[in-house]
């Protein structure tokens, strides 16, 4: 079976990230960029079902401009067959993203596409449940486990209370959670052959999907500032000081 | 028109994430209706009748309903939502794994994770792990929510008489089912509305260590929280997790212990009242935000703090 892996190109995890003085936007000027860590968590699930002779292909597919091929090429370093992106001026949000990845699997018919739980820049959380919804398939959101058999997908799903395990009909979509698998690191040698794989570019008008964005970011702003708080000295100091200052014990 | 919202439960008690998103909704300024899909459910929508300030609550009591499957019940919410303006579910995985699903049946995008209102079609949310607030405005006539329940102070559990209305409409997708769950069992309050929560990290070196917790947790009536490093490490379950990609708390106390204080973990309890952090290395950032810093060794402090409290 095919397997579709939606990547996203995000600001990396490490950069802590500042609003611009004017409020219009957050400022990406020279921050380092990577793939979403769900997303390379994706990819790692669908080279392991490769590897287990689960799947047959794994396609890696990313929306946005050119940039974005650095992270499919990622992703085919990390053994990913072949790579497609969908160009789009800039990001757009997870609605479009999730009506263009329809368009890829309505040409590609995966049995099972993954993706990350959640972006790591817009924090939205949405885009495979809406994928889910438009292409009228099952989904496995947040899932700590994956099992396919035959034509079924068991999910394991971490939820606010513990675990809980949903058997979906394929295809079906699979979002990931951090604890689904630990990606392995690219190696020289798979970074150089994944600069020879395919990879075939898109426009929306391909697909039939026409871009309309439905959100204006109107400002960003800093969080509200905590006050500088104090060091204690000792246990003594620090139970006087909850219960006589802070007033919270 | 008016607002809709879908409520939390395990068709025999309303989730309590349930009266943060009413709040939210009533910040929105429209009428309000509740939506209790479930399987043998009608107890919670009896208490979600008691909840002040709601017109009626809609009860769809269906096998399809059941554990909220995501495909069969964004399904009913579509379908309801044409006599609504707003839809809004608190941001639970629960409310994560459903409205997505709505709002793409709907053709609108979703609002994740609001933590205010500023107008019938203008939010804030936090991005980038809480590092900026964005204010993003709609142009959608229909608008899908997911609450951030620590923003929005509960409306009362008690109080009110909604007229509770079956909803007979059954949808079931058939094609995904419920196997299994393992839910945690504990004594303790839940993490997301404890009082106080105590959380460990990395430094807690393994899940024996976190019993250390326990005596302090029971002194104080604390829910017990924990990194990501330290679910990871397997000391702790996941359902533990505070942060970005977590649980978001927001507490009266909140004492990290023998963790570090990466954003992904302060994007989950920055919003607390007060922060107390024990970590033997002074330059931890977790100090950053801590109100009260105990630069100490926490096999030391636990035991003493416990003896003190
Ligand atoms: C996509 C993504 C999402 C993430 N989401 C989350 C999330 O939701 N929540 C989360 O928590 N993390 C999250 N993380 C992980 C995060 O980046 C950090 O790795 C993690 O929070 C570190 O946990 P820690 O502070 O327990 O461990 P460490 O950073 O290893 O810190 C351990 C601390 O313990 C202290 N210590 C050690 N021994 C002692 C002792 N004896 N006494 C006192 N102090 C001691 C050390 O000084 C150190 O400061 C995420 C990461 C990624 C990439
Ligand atoms: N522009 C994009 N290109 C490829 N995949 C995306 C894109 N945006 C979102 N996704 C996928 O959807 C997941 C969830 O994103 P989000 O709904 O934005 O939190 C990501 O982890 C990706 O797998």
């Amino acid at each position: 079976m095919k397997v579709l892996v939606a990547v996203k190109r995000v600001v990396d995890y490490n950069v802590k990230v500042r609003a611009k003085a004017d409020g219009s936007d957050v400022d990406l000027n020279n921050v380092k960029m990577s793939i979403n860590p769900f997303c390379e968590i994706a990819v790692e699930e669908a080279v392991r079902l490769k590897e287990a002779g689960v799947a047959t292909e794994v396609i890696a597919v990313s929306i946005g401009d050119k940039a974005c091929q650095e992270q499919i090429r990622t992703a085919l370093a990390l053994g990913a067959d072949r790579g497609i992106q969908v160009e789009t001026d800039g990001p757009v949000e997870p609605l479009v993203v999730a009506k263009l990845l329809k368009g890829v699997v309505e040409k590609e018919e995966p049995q099972l596409v993954i993706l990350g739980k959640q972006s790591i820049d817009g924090d939205n959380n949405q885009t495979g449940q809406m994928l889910g919804a438009l292409a009228g398939m099952a989904q496995g959101t947040f899932a700590s486990e994956v099992k396919v058999d035959g034509d079924q997908v068991q999910v394991t799903r971490e939820v606010d209370g513990g675990l809980q395990t949903v058997s979906l009909k394929l295809p079906a979509i699979v979002t990931t959670d951090l604890r689904l698998n630990e990606p392995r690191y690219a190696s020289l040698p798979n970074i150089m052959k994944a600069k020879k794989k395919q990879l075939d570019v898109y426009s929306p008008a391909d697909l039939g999907v026409e871009v309309k964005q439905h959100l204006t970011l109107v400002k960003v702003e800093p969080p509200a500032e905590r006050q500088a708080g104090i060091k204690v000295e000792s246990v003594d100091e620090l139970v006087d000081k909850l219960k006589n200052e802070a007033k919270v014990i | 028109m008016g607002t809709l919202v879908v409520a939390e439960h395990d068709n025999a008690t309303l989730n309590p994430a349930t009266l943060n998103a009413v709040a939210a909704a009533q910040a929105l300024g429209a009428d309000i209706d509740i939506l209790v899909a479930g399987n043998g459910c009608a107890a919670v929508g009896e208490a979600a009748a008691k909840v002040p300030g709601v017109g009626k609550v809609l009860v769809a009591d269906n096998a399809a309903y059941d554990h909220a499957l995501a495909e069969n019940t964004s399904l009913l919410v579509a379908e309801l939502a044409a006599g609504y303006d707003n839809v809004v579910a608190a941001a639970t995985t629960s409310g994560k794994n459903v409205m997505p699903r709505v709002a793409a049946l709907l053709d609108v995008a979703q609002i994740s994770d609001i933590i205010s209102v500023e107008a019938a079609d203008t939010f804030k949310r936090p991005i980038y792990a809480g590092n900026v607030i964005a204010t993003v405005q709609t142009a959608d006539a229909k608008k899908v929510i997911t609450v951030r329940a620590t923003a929005f102070d509960p409306v009362a559990a008690e109080g009110g008489s909604a007229a509770v209305e079956a909803v007979d409409a059954v949808h079931d997708a058939g094609v995904s089912s419920f196997v299994g769950e393992e839910l945690a069992q504990s004594d303790r309050p839940e993490l997301t509305a404890a009082p106080v929560v105590i959380s460990g990290g990395r430094g807690m070196q393994n899940g024996d260590n976190f019993k250390l917790l326990d005596g302090i947790a029971d002194k104080l009536g604390a829910a017990i929280g924990a990194s990501r490093a330290a679910v990871d490490a397997g000391f702790v379950p996941n359902d533990m997790q505070v942060g970005q990609t977590g649980k978001i708390v927001a507490p009266e106390l909140y004492i990290a212990v023998g963790i570090s204080g990466a954003i992904q973990h302060l994007a989950g309890m920055k919003d607390s009242k007060v922060i107390v952090a024990i970590n033997k290395d002074e330059d931890a950032p977790i100090f950053q935000v801590a109100d009260y810093g105990l630069v100490a060794d926490l096999f030391e402090a636990l035991p003493e703090l416990e003896g003190k409290l």
